[in-house]
């Protein structure tokens, strides 16, 4: 692997990781300077990449590991250390009821799913990011995570019910949503 | 109506991540529980209220370049270390061809030197003061050449002045002296030294050979001599030892 190939290969996800990466961060700073890490790293680590392996999930793995052990992740896993366990509980509280002006008020309701999105701890928002923002199957966004497919999955589902939650219920409401399933770690 | 579905497999069916015949029969359930049915248009609102989420953040231009300046640095690095050898290479080739001009040229100059001696033994006046007397020889040149230059004593040689002539090299006048040594007719060429002149006979000492023709140049006190013939390269040497020593 030779740095021209490295160019070439890396450039193209240079805007989905920016991206990634300030929806990780929340800040414009913050997210150059972990993309710049980012960089760093995989042209460090470059020659030890395996041809042939998935190079888009090897630099998001970088990218989301680099955020995690940054100040600014380590602040946000303190926030809400969530449990897959707690799953049960927290549906309890969930509807699953759909109305027809949910759909008329989609436009309202994109700005409360960002929002929620925003708020959401980072490792339900990593993976909404990595499922539905960057389109990656479970078996790729297990690899940039390094957990099972299984977790993958039910943290999903998890994250998605609390993002249709925002879009039903009215904004006063929404403070509580992660502190009622806060567990002190894993 | 009894429903075993829960929202992780919905979420797997939306997201095409079931096995073929278990989604099958997800989409047939789907059909019968309007429970699910609902759940799974939940999952269609957010996934589409999360479009906008894709491209919110995009990058400033600045930043993009100083990426692609990261990561496109240790190229450049590398390629001026490959670049060190045709460098080299290059400047080798530079010199051996300079090296090469400058050497094709000097012979050159002494094919000049060479074709004023034949030209003037093939005129049909070798020379413009007939003498084999010095003292009638060196005044001749009085007024005609920006320098004076002293004649030897031939008597004795086997050396005999024949004459002397004006000659232009490199738009200079200069002297051409014809000698004879037996059948042999030698010819001494006295020039103002110049950088120029310097350059292009700086590298010979002693006799060489042109054409044919054995040659000597030398340089002293501002004059460059030349003493070019057909005869052996030690009879042209012992004439400019002559000249050497009265100049």
């Amino acid at each position: 692997m030779n740095p021209e190939f490295f160019e070439s290969a890396a450039m193209p996800l240079f805007d989905q990781l920016y991206n990634f990466a300030h929806w990780l961060t929340g800040d414009r700073t913050d997210a150059e300077d972990l993309v710049q890490e980012t960089f760093a790293k995989a042209l460090k680590g470059f020659r030890s990449f395996e041809e042939g392996t998935n190079l888009r999930a090897w630099m998001y793995r970088i990218l989301r590991n680099t955020f995690l052990t940054s100040r600014a992740g380590l602040r946000a896993q303190n926030m809400a250390a969530l449990d897959d366990d707690e799953n049960a509980e927290f549906e309890a509280a969930t509807s699953h009821s759909v109305t027809p002006e949910i759909l008329l008020l989609q436009r309202e309701s994109e700005q409360k799913v960002m929002t929620a999105l925003a708020s959401m701890p980072v490792h339900y928002r990593e993976i909404v990011l990595l499922c539905e923002i960057e389109e990656m199957s479970y078996k790729e966004s297990a690899q940039v995570l390094g957990i099972p497919i299984g977790t993958v999955m039910s943290r999903l589902a998890r994250a998605r019910k609390v993002l249709h939650q925002a879009l039903t219920e009215r904004s006063t409401e929404k403070a509580a949503k992660w502190t009622v399933i806060k567990t002190p770690s894993r | 109506m009894d429903c075993d579905q829960n929202s992780v497999t919905l979420g797997s069916y939306l997201d095409g991540e079931l096995p073929p015949e278990q989604a099958g029969s997800v989409r047939e359930h789907l059909g019968n529980c309007p429970k699910c049915a609902a759940e799974l248009a939940d999952l269609v609102i957010v996934r589409r209220a999360l479009r906008p989420a894709r491209g919110m953040f995009a990058p400033s231009s600045k930043f993009r370049k100083r990426i692609e300046r990261q990561i496109a640095a240790p190229r450049r690095r590398s390629w001026s270390w490959r670049l060190i050898p045709a460098t080299v290479l290059a400047a080798a080739v530079l010199l051996v061809v300079v090296a090469w001009t400058l050497y094709a040229r000097r012979p050159d100059n002494f094919a000049e030197v060479a074709d004023m001696h034949v030209s003037a033994l093939a005129s049909a006046n070798p020379v413009d003061v007939v003498s084999t007397d010095r003292h009638t020889v060196k005044p001749w040149f009085a007024g005609k050449i920006p320098f004076s230059f002293n004649l030897p004593e031939l008597a004795g040689t086997d050396f005999n002045l024949v004459g002397g002539r004006l000659v232009y090299f490199h738009q200079s006048p200069g002297a051409q002296l014809i000698v004879a040594m037996r059948q042999h007719k030698i010819s001494v060429l006295i020039f103002q030294d110049s950088p120029e002149m310097d350059r292009a006979f700086a590298v010979p000492m002693g006799v060489g050979h042109r054409d044919a023709f054995s040659i000597e140049t030398w340089q002293s006190q501002g004059l460059r001599f030349f003493v070019i013939g057909d005869a052996e390269p030690a009879s042209i040497d012992k004439l400019s030892q002559l000249f050497k020593t009265v100049n």
